[in-house]
């Protein structure tokens, strides 16, 4: 079956990348791009592990085809904090949120499109937002409880 | 996953063309959130897969004319739950939106998928029926329209043809005395499937009911509509006592299975509760109007 060319954008660079009909996004990210913080969890679209943004909105990249994301703009976790930490990377050092690591990457695109849709998301906006990911761990108040003070981080940035 | 083909039409004649070809071999993918698991655990084992995603025109979500709606088959839940047209008209359809999966799922997930895959608890199946909502359907003989009642052939199974493409769903405006409501069922909060689903829609005529549609998901092999408890509420002013009859024969119209999600018993009890919840909201909505609409 002959591959074909995935033209897109990842983390803000230009990509051309042969893949298979049959390969998901996730799978070209992690084997022919070297991205590999998105995880591959249930594979099935019910934890998370697996979130990017395409297009600016997360989704479930273990569900998406890689040539579904021709010509569109695709970031991971790599692509988060463009350099340094993101401050809800940040966040999440300070706050040890991490325990064995596996859902996190999910995780922060998730809080990231949250904070995208609402600087000062409250408690419950948080909750709604990450509902879509799942932490064995059970980790989530910390990571509620990060998500919400590098809100507050981001906006006082602006503010000064 | 097993290895597949994949089509990549950019137009609807593309994509047409495609299905006239390999429509027997093929299946069609739009947000794949239904199909991709389906892939992967060999429920299907299509040769080629064809992608809707290149195709613009399906993606439209417009109102038609000043009356009614047009949603294109590759609609995401996501963008009928933000939809502020669709939350203040249609409320039980924008509800049903918000339900599915999780937001990495609804930003994929489309309201032609949801009912074209054709689960018994497809959450804006309701919703659609219960707005009197038909669907368009293109193929090599040109379009048809079918009302989706009779869209559903059985579980997993509809009037599509493999030739054939579903284009959109045309919605008819519910009138400024409506109101309606989507209300499930499940275990959970997030990322679950209905144990049972129902979706009501009232019109209000000189301070009566004038017209009732009562729709159930997860009762039986097709969602369905509850026709005797419609007809009880047409014409009479509405009391909780008429509301509480309807509820108590909407259950006659579900078939429900034990399965691991409910038993049958208990399904027909969350009829009846669904039933009487959604019809209450509805004509709360009906009686507040809207004056846009």
């Amino acid at each position: 079956m002959p591959r074909q060319i995935l033209r897109c954008t990842v983390n803000d660079e230009a990509v051309e990348v042969l893949v298979q009909p049959y390969q998901t996004l996730l799978d070209a990210l992690r084997e022919d791009l070297g991205l590999t913080g998105p995880k591959e969890g249930c594979g099935t679209g019910d934890c998370g592990a697996c979130t990017v943004h395409l297009d600016g909105e997360p989704v479930a990249s273990c569900l998406v085809l890689a040539l579904q994301a021709r010509d569109h703009d695709v970031r991971t976790i790599e692509g988060l904090g463009q350099g340094a930490l993101h401050p809800l990377q940040d966040a999440f050092v300070r706050h040890g949120v991490p325990q064995c690591g596996f859902c996190i990457p999910g995780v922060l695109m998730a809080a990231a499109a949250v904070l995208n849709q609402k600087a000062r998301p409250t408690e419950e906006e948080i909750r709604y937002g990450i509902a879509g990911n799942l932490c064995r761990c059970t980790g989530y108040t910390k990571m509620v409880a990060a998500i919400s003070e590098a809100a507050a981080s981001m906006q006082e940035g602006t503010l000064r | 996953m097993r290895r597949f083909e994949l089509s990549l039409p950019r137009s609807i004649d593309d994509c047409l063309a495609i299905l006239a070809e390999h429509g027997g071999d093929a299946k069609v993918v739009a947000g794949g959130t239904d199909l991709l698991p389906q892939l992967k655990n060999g429920v299907v084992k299509p040769p080629r897969v064809v992608d809707l995603s290149g195709i613009p025109a399906l993606r439209r979500l417009e109102r038609a004319n000043g009356d009614g709606l047009r949603i294109g088959a590759a609609v995401t839940a996501r963008a009928i739950e933000r939809d502020a047209h669709v939350q203040s008209v249609y409320p039980a359809l924008a509800e049903s939106g918000a339900l599915i999966g999780s937001l990495q799922v609804r930003n994929l997930a489309t309201v032609g998928g949801n009912l074209c895959n054709a689960a018994p608890s497809a959450d804006m199946a309701p919703p659609l029926l219960a707005l009197d909502a038909d669907a368009l359907i293109v193929g090599p003989g040109g379009q048809r329209r079918v009302p989706l009642a009779a869209f559903f052939v059985d579980v997993r199974r509809t009037v599509l043809a493999p030739d054939e493409l579903l284009l959109e769903f045309a919605v008819p405006a519910p009138g400024p005395r409506s109101g309606g409501q989507y209300l499930r069922h499940t275990p959970r909060r997030e990322l679950d499937i209905a144990v049972v689903g129902v979706a009501s829609q009232i019109v209000l005529t000189d301070g009566v009911c004038g017209k009732a549609r009562i729709a159930l998901a997860s009762v039986a092999p097709t969602p369905v509509r509850a026709l005797a408890a419609e007809a009880v509420l047409v014409g009479q002013p509405i009391t909780p006592a008429l509301i509480e009859r309807a509820a108590e024969l909407a259950v006659e119209s579900a078939r429900p299975i034990s399965d691991q999600r409910g038993s049958a018993e208990f399904r027909r009890h969350l009829v009846r509760v669904l039933t009487r919840r959604t019809l209450t909201t509805a004509f709360d909505r009906a009686r507040a109007g809207r004056p846009e609409a």
